[in-house]
């Protein structure tokens, strides 16, 4: 049994699990050996800072970022920053989402539509989102307006595509059953096309998120005065690597948040949804 | 399978496109729209002539595609070498996983910040950055796609002796190939915006998005028209070659 190595847990990808019991110790050993890594990166950073071995601009030390992290909360620009970026994902992904859902949606219903839209779309998609920002600069200036369109789009990409697969691989045979009950064009929409395609415009929704996080970040880092990708820029600019630290801490937790929330989100749908019939 | 009809009219991916461009074309010469806006497509088309007869977009190219792969060269040998060691050690699996988790939760630009300080805004900057962009994919597909390898093929493994050398060998590699093509697939594309993005956010140097910085500064529309193009068609060139290795690879393993 020596060989037979039992498939491995994921630890990104776990949701739970099945509920193996294990020992005790051995979870103590695991969460351990999950420690030993980051606590040696730790030390290694604190005896760095102490000895000086590094100039601070490039590795200040552990007590200075806590110390800027703590200043920043009670200052309360911590915070404003983090509202201001979560403000701008809010309203790029509510704009982007919404017209994705539109688009996605006259797309999977309208094959009309989708020989007229669709290959267009798929060639403009085909440019980084990143490859637009200096032509929207020169067209909408520097303001709450670029940050608003770049993140619309890069969240929109996503819920396109999701929702227009999602709505064409509505088994047919969903179809048959609505039309043998007579149902009219609306509640087939209803009740049979849109809790079918949930899952796969869920999906789509969800990178939309992930994308108008990812894409905030360098917008601010492009251009803002405010958010969490200018205090890093300023933080850079005046070489206090501490600033970007704490930033990127913020950054990092918020996207955790995300991850876990719809992690969350996710497995709420799939346990509404009938067990797959495989 | 409704080919012929839908055949029939494919002209119709043709119609927004070419509706858009005459609007644009007529909007540009009736002065309706400010040609530092929206510039006639003639004047992007001279562009285009000037800057393949001086070569200077080539260059440019050159530059952008350069960085682009020694970035993506050192973030995917890097990533598949770590996912490796991952999916086949349960210990390097359990130290490192907590640290990759956390890892991935950072956005990939916030990174610009802290590597351009470490590595300086010039050219070890950008390619570590793209490098750590690479690096993401790679490392975690790797690994999945060792640790996805079916429990029966690890009996099987066994039961043949092959020893941990043959099994990694054999079975092992064989197996988590796709995966690991998958990942570098993602890799490539990732490095492609992660060039776009240093270019963008640090020190100005050749490049096609560097180039774009100097258009945006000067004014000149129909440069970075011709930029975006660009850009689209590099993604393109790296998702169709990258998408018949993938199938090349597919058939290989059916087979």
């Amino acid at each position: 049994m020596a060989g037979g190595r039992a498939v491995a847990a994921f630890p990104l990808v776990a949701g739970g699990g099945p509920a193996v019991r294990r020992r005790a110790p051995e979870a103590v050993r695991r969460l351990a050996t999950g420690l030993v890594v980051p606590a040696a990166l730790l030390a290694g950073w604190q005896v760095t800072a102490a000895n000086g071995w590094l100039p601070e601009q490039i590795l200040p030390a552990p007590a200075v970022v806590l110390q800027t992290a703590r200043d920043g909360l009670d200052d309360g620009s911590l915070l404003a920053a983090t509202v201001t970026s979560l403000g701008r994902v809010a309203r790029g992904f509510a704009a982007g989402g919404a017209a994705g859902l539109l688009l996605g949606a006259a797309m999977g219903l309208s094959p009309t539509a989708r020989r007229l839209v669709h290959p267009l779309f798929l060639a403009l998609s085909q440019v980084p989102v990143l490859g637009w920002v200096p032509i929207l600069v020169l067209l909408v200036g520097l303001d709450e307006a670029l940050k608003l369109i770049v993140i619309a789009w890069a969240a929109c990409l996503p819920v396109v595509l999701g929702t227009m697969q999602g709505i064409r691989d509505v088994p047919p045979a969903y179809l048959e059953l609505g039309r043998a009950l007579s149902f009219g064009r609306w509640s087939q929409l209803r009740t049979v096309v849109l809790p079918a395609a949930v899952p796969s415009i869920f999906t789509g929704l969800r990178e939309g998120l992930a994308n108008s996080w990812q894409t905030l970040v360098v917008v601010e880092l492009l251009a803002s005065y405010e958010g969490l990708g200018y205090l890093m820029t300023y933080g850079r600019q005046l070489f206090q690597l501490e600033l970007v630290l704490v930033a990127m801490a913020v950054v990092g937790a918020i996207g955790l948040v995300l991850h876990l929330l719809l992690a969350a989100l996710e497995a709420r749908l799939q346990r509404w949804r009938p067990a797959a019939g495989s | 399978m409704s080919g012929t009809a839908s055949e029939g009219r494919a002209w119709q991916a043709w119609l927004l496109p070419a509706a858009l461009l005459v609007a644009w074309e007529a909007a540009a010469r009736s002065g309706l729209a400010d040609p530092r806006f929206l510039p006639p497509l003639e004047v992007v088309a001279a562009r285009l002539r000037t800057e393949l007869a001086e070569g200077g977009l080539a260059g440019h190219l050159a530059a952008s595609l350069g960085r682009d792969l020694s970035g993506f060269a050192v973030g995917s040998a890097v990533g598949v070498g770590l996912g490796l060691a991952i999916g086949f050690s349960r210990l390097v699996e359990r130290m490192l996983s907590p640290v990759l988790l956390v890892h991935r939760q950072i956005a990939l630009f916030a990174w610009v910040p802290l590597l351009s300080m470490w590595f300086g805004g010039g050219e070890a900057g950008k390619v570590a950055f793209i490098a750590l962009a690479a690096f993401q994919p790679t490392v975690i597909n790797t690994w999945q796609g060792i640790a996805g390898i079916p429990q029966g093929y690890r009996e099987l493994g066994d039961v043949l002796l092959l020893g941990r050398l043959g099994f990694v060998r054999l079975i092992a590699l064989p197996g988590a190939l796709p995966r690991i093509f998958t990942g570098l697939h993602a890799a490539l594309i990732y490095a492609w915006v992660a060039t776009i993005g240093a270019e963008l956010l640090l020190n100005v140097a050749p490049g096609i998005a560097g180039r774009m910085n100097e258009g945006e500064r000067l004014f000149q529309m129909d440069l970075l028209l011709l930029c975006v193009l660009v850009l689209g068609a590099v993604g393109v060139v790296f998702n169709l070659g990258a998408g018949a290795l993938e199938r090349r690879l597919a058939r290989w393993r059916i087979a």
